[in-house]
């Protein structure tokens, strides 16, 4: 313990001269002005933007669209909770794996299939970004990180136009992960190059509510 | 005989020296034609597309001030935040590890890797790391580190130094990154072209396994929220979501500034940060994590919380803003004495405008040659207009001049060139009567620069203004002759 008395008493005597703080001034945008179809439409612009493949959907349609999306996919994994009425339109050469709490999948297994499938929790259209919080439709982190497509539903409801509407809509202290199109990088010479270690595919179905 | 009392603030140690003056390590790094050609070319890209993103935002300024604002918070309030932290990180069953300096993270570190006996880590990239050079440590120990950002493998591939804070290899172009991987990585495609989608696979290839196998991890953090306990970081390829997910250990390294006092400061910086740093709407991967989650993620999570001179530079009530920074490297791209001399010139792990005031604060103006630093600058104020949190970092690098100035007072017997030609100046301008005395010898001037009018050595220390330009010859009369000649012929 003596490292972090010692810390704390430099920073004591540091701040000897006793700086008061000033107050925070909020005045940036928290609420959003538009209305919802253009909040999708925004998510849709950016997420494009990223290189993701995007489909907006009635809820009806969904089976057919993952269906159509993942046709090429031998196996196929899916958080437990999952609505599996998404899974409904795959046909039956594909493999489909659960992972959850009765079956945890090794990453060599996830490792070993071709695609994902999650819900996701809250998005960001301004930013582009969804955020998936590792509820039972979501599944813990690795799932949708192994495996080289991803392909994440994001329900319309779950849509907010600004970042500080979706910190009220988080639980933050669940593992977060955001995301913000296909696993990229701008290492070399400052060019954005999509697929590096995370999915290289990302395809986002936006349901909109039933 | 100097006193060490308990809790005064201690100089930093590591990687955050410059160890020859700022001038010379530049004009070595100036000779280089092709670093400055990759330099150019990757700043002026990333500051426009910084430029676009940040013009999108209506309320960019009131985000700077919050920003602003809630880092002095933090600031004010360190040791309260700290304790928060702890409380809330260690209550999720992480746990917390405190480091006075680089040698003892690097212990703590090295610790914890040999409790779960192995003898290689993959690394995320981190500035912490790099400030205590844990990796050489770590080498040293006989445990092997992988760097798995793209950019930290292409430096240590290429046994070099990063030179940048975001983009550690931003002195190289695509055809050294394809030299650097043909000749490091044994399994690589010997047909590997420049093409950086292709490097980028060759990445993902050389590290897949490592990922996948890997039972320690080693992070940086970019934030800690206090009131919840929970770290996050911030990055791009998904090396970032591998280290922070598969292994069964997680070591993090993080310096004691970078605590935020509340999870919604979050919604201010993750705006901040991206569009700041790499010049998007969002990076493609964040993750945050709150100690352990039982069946997701490693189970074995710890924090090691560095001081390593921030104490330092926190006493110092002039400069401590510079603890703000949250290494977006903005300051570094609209730099125009880092765009010709690229980050090596700067010695330290941290380099740019930042560099220059962070690396003597963390360390001491009097440390090697880091007195040098703050003179790295035009003093343009480029830096402060790009700072997302408004580090007024023109000022402190004339504070700090002003610091290393005294901090050289009354060691000299003899007074320097730079003191008597002070002398002279305050005499000269100090009244009409000297200037215009010395006015007169304005033709001596003419006739020393000669039939070209141009003056092309000056002696002495002077000597340094003509060594790459010409002083025009001096006109024959002074502006205020001028100006009475013309007033008495009206």
């Amino acid at each position: 313990m003596r490292a972090k008395e010692e810390i704390l008493g430099r920073i004591r005597c540091a701040l000897g001269d006793g700086p008061i703080p000033a107050e925070i001034p909020r005045a940036y945008r928290t609420g959003s002005l538009l209305p919802d179809d253009e909040v999708i439409e925004l998510l849709v612009d950016r997420l494009v933007d990223y290189k993701a493949g995007v489909l907006v959907l009635d809820a009806a349609q969904a089976p057919q669209a993952v269906a159509e999306i993942l046709h090429a996919a031998r196996t196929v994994v899916y958080p437990q909770g999952l609505d599996t009425q998404l899974l409904g339109a795959l046909p039956e050469t594909v493999e489909l794996i659960a992972d959850g709490r009765q079956r945890q999948l090794s990453v060599a297994e996830l490792d070993q299939a071709d695609a994902v499938i999650t819900s996701s929790a809250v998005s960001i259209a301004e930013s582009g970004t969804i955020i998936l919080d590792g509820s039972a439709d979501q599944g813990r982190r690795a799932i949708s990180l192994v495996p080289d497509h991803h392909l994440c539903v994001v329900p319309a409801s779950t849509i907010v136009q600004l970042l500080p509407e979706a910190m009220e809509r988080l639980t933050i202290t669940r593992p977060l992960t955001w995301i913000s199109g296909p696993s990229a990088t701008s290492d070399i010479e400052l060019e954005r190059v999509e697929g590096v270690h995370g999915p290289r595919t990302l395809d986002v179905l936006i349901l909109r509510d039933a | 005989m100097t006193h060490v009392f308990l809790g005064m603030p201690a100089a930093g140690q590591g990687n955050l020296h410059a160890s020859e003056p700022f001038p010379q390590a530049a004009h070595h790094e100036l000779g280089n034609t092709q670093l400055r050609a990759n330099l150019r070319h990757a700043t002026h890209t990333i500051r426009d597309k910084r430029l676009k993103v940040v013009g999108e935002l209506p309320d960019w300024e009131e985000l700077r001030d919050a920003g602003e604002a809630i880092k002095n918070f933090s600031m004010a309030t360190l040791e309260q935040r700290l304790e928060e932290f702890e409380r809330n990180f260690t209550a999720a069953g992480g746990t917390i590890h405190w480091a006075r300096d680089a040698a003892e993270a690097n212990e703590i570190v090295t610790a914890l890797i040999r409790e779960q006996q192995v003898a290689e880590v993959v690394k995320v990239k981190s500035m912490a790391t790099q400030e205590i050079g844990l990796n050489e440590h770590l080498e040293a120990q006989g445990i092997d580190a992988y760097e798995t950002d793209l950019a930290e493998l292409i430096v240590q591939l290429g046994h070099d130094k990063p030179s940048h804070i975001l983009v550690p290899a931003i002195h190289r172009n695509r055809t050294e990154v394809r030299d650097i991987f043909l000749r490091e990585m044994p399994e690589v495609d010997p047909e590997l072209t420049d093409d950086p989608p292709r490097l980028a696979e060759a990445a993902r290839r050389h590290l897949r396994k490592k990922f996948l196998t890997a039972k320690v991890a080693i992070s940086g953090a970019n934030f800690a929220l206090a009131d919840t306990g929970t770290l996050g970081v911030v990055e791009s390829e998904g090396n970032g979501r591998m280290c922070l997910t598969l292994p069964e250990t997680l070591i993090t390294v993080m310096g004691i500034e970078k605590v935020l006092p509340s999870w919604r400061d979050l919604e201010v910086f993750m705006q901040l940060l991206p569009r700041s740093s790499t010049g998007e709407r969002m990076n493609p991967y964040s993750s945050l994590w709150t100690g352990v989650t039982p069946g997701d993620g490693p189970q074995n999570v710890h924090l090691i919380l560095l001081d390593n001179g921030r104490t330092r530079a926190l006493s110092d009530r002039v400069a401590r803003s510079a603890l703000n920074c949250i290494r977006c490297s903005a300051c570094m791209n609209v730099c125009p004495v880092y765009e010709r001399t690229g980050g090596h010139a700067y010695g330290s792990t941290y380099p740019g405008p930042i560099g220059a005031i962070l690396s003597p604060l963390l360390t001491g103006i009097e440390a090697e040659e880091n007195n040098s630093l703050p003179y790295a600058s035009s003093l343009c104020g480029a830096c402060y207009e790009a700072c997302p949190v408004k580090i007024n970092i023109p000022e402190i690098l004339v504070h700090l001049r002003a610091e290393d100035v005294d901090s050289r007072r009354g060691q000299a017997r003899l007074p320097s060139q730079m003191d008597l030609l002070m002398k002279g100046g305050s005499w000269a301008l100090g009244s009409g009567k000297h200037l215009g005395l010395l006015e007169k010898a304005l033709p001596l001037g003419q006739l020393a620069a000669g039939r070209r009018k141009k003056i092309k050595k000056l002696p002495g220390i002077a000597a340094g203004w003509t060594a790459s330009r010409d002083i025009p010859a001096p006109p024959s009369k002074s502006f205020r002759d001028q100006w009475n000649a013309e007033k008495r012929s009206q």
